[in-house]
């Protein structure tokens, strides 16, 4: 690939880009924890989670700012403009995402004075392992600038609803069982949800890099869990639309 | 040698060094530049001061007044003209001062060699005028003879001894005493622009060359000016570049470098010879000067073309104009000051051709003032040259003074063209 | 293409703003009044108005320009890119047959304006630079009055019979030119004495004098300071609506801020064309993104 004939501005892209692969790589931590806090019952990591979060909003507002000076500046043309756009997408994503995991650890925090729940945890931590692979995934092509790799996570959004849903149905029959638990189900139930956005927010990515690299806005709608014939039934405990 | 260079103060006392050299070598150019212009200034200093010191003298000329007794036994009234006045003049001058004439009637001679020879057409146009004088005194102005003339500028003078003057002591003496009667007088020497040429000095002007210059120039300047600009336009704008045309411009640019005397040759041979054409006419005097003006008419036009920017061009072109649209109305006239200064330098330098003028026949005498383009006529170089062959004395200030005159007609026409130049001048 | 940060369907084509009656009306279809359409933002291109067929342009032995087939719609602005010497001002040349003027210059291909080859021996040269006019890089008034420099065209064509025809003429075409009101009080000083903004606008009077169809412009604003340039691109803008206009500019921002078509040159060749908006969003060619993205060049 050709260098920018100014140096300068070839940097100054490569540093964006460097900048939100490394917020990328903090997201990702962040979720990692915030799930392991939960299984593992760890009250510092969950702190630790919950403060560490600054640190990802700072980091979008730089890259924001960085986006917007590169653009007001070197008047970026296609490859490089969507580049530019992309890392603020990338930035808003990503944020969003540490504010997830952020949320998750709070509600670690609070589960952790209660009793374990092993079995379900067990799910949340299968659950978020899934959504943190994806993430991980899709950042390296972010970094690699392949498509193919991040089409790959684009096309597995339906598992993570898969997940949910089953998660879901869970957590209902244990509500259901014994009414003492709900407070922590529904805690639970909250974090299922913030997972299963977490895992929106990583196909956002796929996407926004597929845009980047193409310039082409992904053709086909997401992969998405179809409900089955018995899954419409609102009366059913297991019924539900993700 | 880079880190020298870098280091700066080594770099600094390299600069400072090299300075001085500069420095001295501009000094030295700009000396030699105003000691060539003070070397130029001086030769052109010395040529007009050796001009106006011999010419000058010719502007003013000395006359007399003349009492004459017309004595009707020796004028006839119906035929005034016949009377020799001037003799008759001379012998009442005589008769004047006490001195009798001797039987050949030199002393009378040496009397008549005082006055000009215009007294007695002087004397006749009064006394046709008025018959009525025949019989009185009539005081007559006329012009001193040329030798008179000189004697009383202080040309002739009595320590040379007498056989190599022109005048004897005697005539000297009746020179003198006239003086001394308070009836010379010295006035502006009109005769000399009004007359045409004359075998007498004192009655010689250059009237006659000048007009006959004027009607050459007449000729030359409607041949040459059109012809030369027309081939210069379509040379420079509508001929194709190829090897015919460059042929064409060499052959031009050695044509403006061949002696003029070739050119009257050419003259000779074609026009006169060839084509009988009346010798020595302004015609065939204008049509030489013309041959020899055109290959510098060309070359001026060509170059102020050329300096007409090609934007001005495209822009014509891009409106819509054809070629020659373009080319009349938007890069002549901003030519023009070119072309106009071509044209009057090259009819200055035409003014004063001698060597062909001589070949075509305009070297013999030609008195009067011409009026046509095909009778012969004299002109001002030849008019010079001729005057410096001739023997009498007096044409020697006259020469001078014809050449003061041609070269005031060539700083006018100089003058002219860069009015004219600075005056149709448009900024592009 | 679309920006999905910048556009969703509610506000394409609105004034923008969201107050919610606003939104109510757009929802039910109720008029919304719409800005003016102008340059960029989708107003519709006319027909092709020169199509180039296998140009090449050739100076002597050397070629110039190598087989450009190009469409150039009409009502619209079309911008020739590229590089120095890629060969873009001698395409431009080619649609006002100026290359005649150059001596051993020698065009191959078919030009046709409204279906007609401007090549053939029936097309008086005269007459098409009378349909198709050109404004230069640096401005080139005549060395004449701004009156006589916008009368000039409609004179030698003979466009107009009286005076006060005349008169009229040229005081529309500085009118459209944007010059009226400056130059309305001294129309017969000299042309040289405006300013180089003031000139070129006259330039483009002077060509519009003659009611063109075609306006090429070959670099119009690389002598001009950013107020004189943008005063000459809002008038390209508007004179768009009236003319084709084809502009060659070195000048890649302009290139996007005023045209509808751009035509991307490099070494004598078209490389890519298409429609403004994709070729600096997202080209074809890696030619084209490269000299774009200022990758070399």
């Amino acid at each position: 690939m050709n260098t920018h004939t100014v140096k300068a501005y070839g940097d100054e892209l490569n540093q964006l880009t460097a900048e939100v692969a490394r917020m990328g790589g903090l997201a990702e931590a962040q979720v990692a924890d915030a799930v392991e806090s939960v299984a593992r019952r760890d009250v510092a990591l969950a702190r630790a989670v919950v403060e560490r979060d600054v640190k990802l909003d700072a980091m979008h507002r730089d890259i924001e700012k960085k986006a917007i000076r590169l653009i007001a500046l070197r008047q970026p043309v296609a490859s490089d403009l969507r580049k530019a756009l992309s890392a603020m997408k990338l930035a808003v994503d990503l944020e969003r995402t540490g504010d997830l995991a952020k949320n998750i650890g709070k509600r670690a925090l609070i589960l952790a004075d209660s009793e374990p729940l092993q079995p379900l945890t067990r799910s949340i931590e299968r659950m978020g392992r899934l959504v943190s692979t994806r993430l991980r995934d899709v950042l390296d092509a972010y970094t690699a600038a392949e498509v193919d790799r991040a089409l790959a996570v684009w096309g597995t959004d339906d598992e993570v609803d898969e997940h949910y849903n089953a998660l879901f149905r869970e957590l209902l029959t244990y509500m259901m069982g014994d009414p003492r638990m709900i407070s922590a189900c529904t805690h639970l139930l909250f974090m299922a949800k913030n997972l299963e956005r977490i895992g929106d927010h990583a196909t956002n990515i796929a996407e926004t890099i597929h845009y980047e690299i193409t310039g082409d806005d992904m053709i086909g709608e997401r992969p998405r869990w179809t409900p089955g014939p018995g899954d419409t039934d609102l009366s059913h405990p297991a019924g539900q639309v993700a | 040698m880079t880190d020298a260079i870098s280091d700066s103060a080594e770099r600094t006392r390299r600069l400072e060094a090299g300075l001085k050299r500069r420095h001295g070598r501009e000094q030295r150019f700009r000396a030699y530049g105003v000691l060539a212009i003070a070397v130029a200034v001086a030769f052109l200093l010395l040529l007009l001061g050796r001009i106006i010191d011999q010419g000058h003298r010719a502007f003013y000329a000395h006359s007399t007044t003349v009492s004459v007794f017309m004595d009707p036994s020796r004028i006839d009234r119906t035929y005034p003209q016949g009377t020799n006045f001037l003799q008759m003049a001379a012998e009442q001058q005589l008769a004047r001062y006490g001195v009798q004439d001797d039987a050949l009637g030199l002393k009378s001679t040496a009397m008549r060699a005082l006055f000009s020879s215009e007294l007695k057409f002087r004397a006749a146009e009064q006394v046709r005028d008025n018959p009525g004088l025949i019989g009185r005194t009539v005081a007559i102005t006329t012009p001193m003879s040329d030798d008179a003339d000189l004697y009383f500028k202080g040309e002739i003078s009595r320590d040379v001894p007498p056989e190599q003057r022109r005048l004897s002591d005697q005539q000297l003496d009746w020179l003198d005493r006239m003086k001394a009667e308070g009836v010379v007088g010295s006035e502006f020497n009109s005769a000399l622009f009004r007359n045409g040429d004359s075998t007498e000095p004192e009655l010689a002007g250059v009237l006659g060359a000048v007009v006959g210059s004027a009607l050459m120039l007449l000729v030359t300047a409607g041949l040459a000016i059109p012809i030369g600009v027309a081939a210069a336009v379509y040379l420079q704008e509508f001929s194709p570049r190829n090897r015919l045309t460059a042929l064409i411009e060499v052959n031009i640019n050695n044509l403006a470098a061949v002696p003029s005397i070739v050119y009257g040759l050419l003259g000779l041979a074609l026009f006169i010879n060839w084509m009988h054409l009346p010798r020595a006419s302004p015609l065939v005097g204008g049509l030489v000067l013309a041959l020899m003006a055109l290959p510098t008419i060309i070359i001026a036009t060509r170059s102020a073309l050329a300096a007409v920017p090609p934007s001005i061009r495209e822009a014509a072109l891009a409106m819509g104009a054809s070629r020659v649209q373009t080319v009349g109305q938007h890069v002549l006239p901003l030519a023009m000051p070119g072309v106009m200064t071509g044209a009057i330098i090259s009819m200055a330098h035409a003014l004063g051709e001698t060597a062909p003028l001589l070949l075509i026949g305009m070297v013999s005498f030609m008195p009067g003032v011409p009026h046509s383009v095909t009778e012969p006529v004299g002109a001002l170089p030849s008019l010079i040259y001729i005057w410096e062959n001739a023997s009498e004395r007096a044409f020697h200030e006259r020469t001078a003074a014809a050449i003061l005159v041609l070269l005031a007609f060539m700083i006018v026409m100089n003058a002219a063209a860069i009015v004219l130049r600075r005056r149709f001048e448009r900024r592009w | 293409m679309k920006f999905r940060i910048f556009r969703s369907p509610e506000n394409e084509g609105a004034t923008g703003g969201g107050d919610v009656e606003r939104r109510d009306e757009v929802v039910t279809g109720a008029s919304v009044p719409m800005p003016k359409a102008r340059a960029g933002s989708g107003a519709p291109l006319g027909p092709t108005k020169i199509a180039a067929r296998d140009v090449s342009v050739f100076y002597g032995q050397k070629q110039a320009l190598f087989d450009v087939s190009l469409d150039i719609p009409d009502k619209s602005v079309t911008s020739l890119i590229g590089p120095s010497g890629c060969g873009k001002s001698t395409f431009l040349r080619t649609m006002n047959r100026m290359n005649d003027t150059i001596t051993g210059c020698k065009v191959t291909g078919r030009i046709e304006m409204d279906g007609s080859d401007i090549n053939s021996r029936d097309i008086d040269p005269v007459l098409l630079r009378a349909r198709v006019g050109m404004v230069f890089q640096k401005p080139n008034p005549f060395p004449k009055t701004i009156y006589e420099n916008v009368a000039y065209g409609p004179r030698i064509h003979g466009l107009t019979t009286s005076k006060s025809e005349l008169d009229g003429v040229v005081e529309a075409s500085l009118k459209r030119a944007g010059l009226w009101e400056e130059v309305s009080e001294r129309l017969h000083t000299a042309g040289t004495g405006l300013s180089g903004g003031q000139q070129q606008r006259l330039v483009i009077a002077r060509a519009i004098a003659v009611e063109p169809e075609v306006i090429l412009m070959d670099e119009p604003c690389s002598a001009l300071d950013p107020i004189a340039t943008a005063k000459i691109e809002e008038l390209i803008d508007e004179l768009r609506e009236r003319y084709c206009i084809v502009i060659v500019t070195h000048s890649m921002a302009q290139a996007a801020r005023v045209s509808q078509r751009t035509a991307f040159f490099h070494m004598g060749r078209l490389v890519e064309t298409g429609d403004t908006e994709d070729i600096f969003t997202n080209p074809r060619e890696r030619r084209t993104l490269d000299y774009i993205t200022g990758r070399f060049g």
